[in-house]
Order: C-alpha cells, then sequence, then structure tokens
C-alpha cells in the first residue's frame, strides 16, 4: 500500500498537512504526537516583518465552525528562520512557509528570503479575509493573483503554491491565473468571511466585525471548489476546509484534491491530523486501493 | 506538559440550579497541574458544539489523582456537560496554561473573587494556606442566592470577608472595598484576583497606585487553549494605538501580572 506523494514536486509520507494558522509552528502539537507522522506542515502565516494581529475579541463559535480574525499576528520571516525553522528541521516532514504581505514588493522580498532558507516550499497567502492590505485584495481577481504570483515566481526556485479565496464569483478562474504565472500548485480553500452578531449588545461578536468562517460548516463549499478547480487546471491542489477525518479526507481527494489540509480540526483534538492518516489508510485496505494516488478526482459525475 | 485524556466522572454535585462541581479521575492532570491553570473540555464528540470550553481548576487531589472542576450553565456546551453522568468519560485537555499563580515571596495574601471568579482561586488558597501564609480572602456576590463555597474557603483562610451587592447575605457592598481597608491597614503585601472584567479592573488600578504586587485570572475567548490560534488576545501595558501589542491568556495567562497587561 503506498500512501507516499509527491505535490508540486515535494515529496511526502502520505497526503496529510495542517493548515496555516491551526498548527503555529508545530511546537505546541509535538507535545501530543511525533510530527514526523505527517506529510507536510504549512506554518502559521508569516511576514517579512512581525504582525500584531487585530483587536480581540478574535475568535468565536458557530454552527459546526468558528469564525477567526486574528489578523496575522507573527513573528516575522528572520524570526522564523532563527528560532521556529530549527525546531520544525528535527522532524521528517516536508516544511511548507505560509507567506503573506501588504504589496507585491513585501511578497517578492519575503520569498526572496524563504528562498534561502532550509524549506521545502511556499505557499503563498493571497486570500487571509482578516487585513485590509494585501491578502484577499490581490487574491480576488484574475489580474490580481496573476501578477503577484509572477512576480514572486521570479524570485522563488522553490516549490510554489497559491493559497485562493473562497470568497470570489469564480474560484476556477483565480486557480487559472495561478498556473498561467507559473506556480506549481494551488491550494484551498481558505476561510469563508462571515459575521457573527450579539443579539442582546446588538454588535458583532468580532472586534472586526467580520471574520472567517472554517471547520465542518464550510466542507461542503469547498470540496465543490475543489472539484471546480480541478477541472480547470493541471497543476496539484491541496485541498482544504473542514476536514476532521480520513472520510473527509478522502472525499477531497475524489473531488480532485492531491493532498489535503486539517485546519480547525486540529482545535477539537489535537491528534486529528494523525487520526486522519489512519483514517486514508482504513479506506484505503477497505477499498482495496494500492496507490493513495489512483483515487484523485476519480469521483463519477451523475 | 499538557495531555488529552479521558477521565471519568466519579462525583457530581449541584451547587445551585445552573452549578455544577465535577470530580473526575485525571491523575496525570493532577501531578501537574498548579492554581491557576486550566482545562478544556470537549462536550461533544459531534462537531456541535465546535470548539472545546475552557474551564477553570477548582481543586487537585493529589493523593487520589481527582481534579475538580466548577462551572456554570451559560450555554449549550455547558448544557450538555451538565447532562453527563457519573461514570460517564469526559474528554479533557489539561493542564492548560503557563502563567500561573506565585505566592512563594509573599506572606500577607489578599485574594479577590468575585461570582463564578472565586472557583479557580480554591486552589491557590489552599496552597497558600498549606505553606503557613497569612491568607485572607475577600468574596463578593450578587445576593444571597448566589454565594457559593463559603465553608470551603474558611477552610483554607486566616479570614474570610463575604459581601454581597444587595447586602442579602453577610457584608453589603463590593469584596474589594473590604481589601482596600485591609491595605490601608498594611496588612497585605500581595492580591490574587479573579472576577468580573469590573472587578478585575478596580483591583489592578488599586494594585498599581498603592504598588502592591497583584496578579489576576483572565478569561477570553479561545479558539484552541494551545497557544496555537492566538485567539485570545489581551493588550499588553506597553501596547499603544499606534503600535499594538498583545500577549494571549493561554500561551502567557491566564494569570498575569497586573501592571503587565491592559484590560
Amino acid at each position: 500500500m503506498n500512501t507516499k506523494i509527491n505535490f508540486a514536486g515535494i515529496e511526502m509520507k502520505n497526503p496529510v498537512t495542517v493548515a496555516s494558522g491551526t498548527f503555529g509552528y508545530g511546537r505546541e502539537y509535538s507535545n501530543f504526537f511525533d510530527l514526523s507522522k505527517l506529510g507536510g506542515i504549512i506554518t502559521k502565516g508569516t511576514s517579512l516583518k512581525p504582525r500584531n494581529g487585530n483587536k480581540p475579541s478574535r475568535v468565536c463559535e458557530t454552527a459546526s465552525g468558528m469564525l477567526n480574525s486574528i489578523g496575522l499576528q507573527n513573528p516575522g520571516v528572520e524570526y522564523f528562520a532563527e528560532n521556529d525553522l530549527p525546531f520544525l528541521r528535527k522532524f521528517d516532514t516536508a516544511i511548507i512557509v505560509n507567506a503573506c504581505g501588504s504589496s507585491i514588493d513585501e511578497y517578492v522580498e519575503l520569498c526572496r528570503i524563504l528562498n534561502t532558507l532550509d524549506i521545502d516550499g511556499v505557499e503563498l497567502n493571497l486570500s487571509c479575509p482578516n487585513v485590509k492590505a494585501g491578502c484577499m485584495a490581490f487574491g480576488n481577481t484574475y489580474e490580481g493573483v496573476k501578477q503577484v504570483t509572477s512576480e514572486v515566481r521570479k524570485v522563488l526556485d522553490k516549490p510554489l503554491i497559491v493559497k485562493l479565496t473562497p470568497n470570489v464569483t469564480d474560484i476556477a478562474s483565480i486557480a487559472k491565473a495561478v498556473e498561467d504565472a507559473g506556480a506549481d500548485g494551488v491550494s484551498l480553500i481558505n476561510t469563508l468571511l462571515a459575521m457573527k452578531i450579539d443579539i442582546d449588545k446588538r454588535r458583532p461578536v468580532l472586534a472586526n466585525n467580520t471574520g472567517g468562517l472554517s471547520g465542518p460548516a464550510i466542507k461542503p463549499v469547498a470540496v465543490r471548489m475543489v472539484y471546480q478547480v480541478a477541472q480547470a487546471v493541471n497543476i496539484p491542489i491541496l485541498g482544504m476546509g473542514g476536514i476532521i477525518n480520513g472520510d473527509d479526507a478522502i472525499e477531497f481527494m475524489l473531488a480532485g484534491a492531491n493532498a489535503i489540509s486539517i485546519g480547525a480540526g486540529n482545535f477539537i483534538n489535537p491528534y486529528t491530523s494523525v487520526n486522519t492518516v489512519i483514517g486514508i489508510e482504513n479506506y484505503m485496505k477497505k477499498h482495496n486501493i494500492e496507490d493513495i494516488n489512483d483515487i484523485v478526482g476519480t469521483v463519477q459525475m451523475n | 506538559m499538557s495531555q488529552l485524556l479521558l477521565a471519568e466522572l466519579v462525583k457530581k454535585e449541584q451547587l445551585k440550579p445552573d452549578i455544577f462541581k465535577y470530580s473526575v479521575k485525571a491523575p496525570n492532570i493532577v501531578k501537574e497541574a498548579k492554581p491557576g491553570h486550566f482545562i478544556e473540555i470537549r462536550v461533544s464528540e459531534q462537531t456541535e458544539p465546535f470548539l472545546r470550553r475552557p474551564i477553570s481548576i477548582h481543586k487537585l487531589d493529589r493523593e487520589n489523582g481527582i481534579l475538580e472542576f466548577i462551572f456554570q450553565v451559560k450555554g449549550k456546551g455547558t448544557d450538555i456537560l451538565a447532562k453527563k453522568e457519573i461514570g460517564s468519560q469526559i474528554d479533557i485537555i489539561g493542564p492548560l496554561g503557563y502563567g500561573t499563580f506565585q505566592f512563594d515571596e509573599y506572606t500577607n495574601l489578599a485574594i479577590l473573587g468575585g461570582g463564578i471568579g472565586v472557583f479557580p482561586l480554591y486552589e491557590l488558597a489552599k496552597n497558600a494556606k498549606e505553606s503557613n501564609k497569612n491568607v485572607n480572602i475577600y468574596l463578593g456576590f450578587r445576593s444571597k442566592d448566589f454565594v457559593v463555597l463559603e465553608e470551603e474557603f474558611k477552610d483554607v483562610s486566616n479570614k474570610l470577608v463575604i459581601t454581597t451587592d444587595d447586602g442579602s447575605y453577610a457584608e453589603k457592598g463590593f469584596a474589594i472595598n473590604y481589601l482596600e481597608k485591609d491595605i490601608e491597614e498594611g496588612k497585605v503585601d500581595s492580591i490574587y484576583a479573579c472576577g468580573p472584567l469590573p472587578m478585575l479592573k478596580a483591583v489592578q488600578k488599586l494594585a498599581l497606585e498603592k504598588d502592591i504586587p497583584c496578579q489576576i485570572s483572565l478569561e477570553e475567548k479561545m479558539g484552541c487553549g494551545l497557544g496555537v490560534c492566538l485567539g485570545c488576545a489581551v493588550k499588553t501595558a506597553k501596547s499603544s494605538k499606534e503600535a499594538p501589542e498583545y500577549w494571549h491568556v493561554c500561551k502567557a495567562g491566564p494569570v498575569f501580572n497586573a501592571k503587565d497587561v491592559e484590560i
């Protein structure tokens, strides 16, 4: 039975990764399990300079999910390279850095630095809904995505994955921009822009008013988008959005995802990602699947 | 180091119509936990409600590996939790938090609690009393019907002041006023507080004015409780509008030095 994959040029022992912003830089979860069991780790969104993040309240619970408006709080790439990367490198797993910026220059400068580090790839964050400048502002048009991705491509030799926002009319065209700009893969979906109101205070619960919705509530939307993107591009897809077990992961892979990420599912159970690896293997045994790569995109439409 | 375990519910007491005290068998958590630490409970194996509930630790029975926590039924999560039966397994991660109550270097402790914020103060008081500290406790409640754990706190204190806002039980007024009087008389060298935000703000102001070391236990909405999601942000005292700076309740706290945070 083979669970190994090559995602956008990155070798992984299985298709299970953990999503940016839900796993920090790995330390906290390393208390619970051996991180080497994962196919890969996508780091917390990391920027050129440290970012302070948004005012609290930053999170709240919703039906089978949650909203967050963290605002990309992170210690910056320099701190990451000195303090977090050496720790992550102790584990036999792919390390992919989620890179965020407020301008094209910032993305380029950041990726120039990332290109010199001992990492396996970069996930370009063009989809955070919680910051005013950059990110989703670039990520919601074909031109914006193509421009940023092309500029980054010029300075980045490592595998380049671009993370897409679902807050667009036609996600397939955005994915096409990623492919046209020469990136190696796409990841989707980031969170859905959402709002929750405290009816006693008559105010939004989050200080930032809106936030990104994640968790099992968004899974059917994500599966549909992964399917649509799979029809539109030939580069590999990292699928995510509400996955909490092996069955969910298989659903994404059938829709066209070559690998998957566990996001908010990490919060409800620190073992969700490793349990998902086991769940995938169980599915393979049950259905006599020799190679996990064989099931990608094999959904038969009605 | 925190861990996830299924802890058997061995004792369940209803302290008030909406307040429950649970005793669970969790020797590995009890061994590691310190006064001020908290736990996170997943009340359902389903995805509804989705997130874990952060709940403070009330009492640690180190000999028998029993952990006690007290919670108020406030919404669907605590409602499900309140319906658990003796013998059921409760999904807990703990102990969580980094900042805990520190009293070793002090002698005359003032412990201030308000409402359901009194629960995490018990283990602190117990430990301090066992270390032969002079433990003065001031607990404020809305009215007679809300007063809880009076006997328990009496047993772990040299002096216990109970107040009710409306005077329907014990002393009338706010607990902090009695604390302030004792500060004036030079009877306090350190303060430890947990309770509603207005009370914490008042005690923070008082402690800074009187230059008395003060530790406060904070709460904020949490995503993970592990220091990963960075949801439970609290402003640091150094923070300014131009350069905001945040720590996190689960990662740096939940107990902070009052002078270090802006609440």
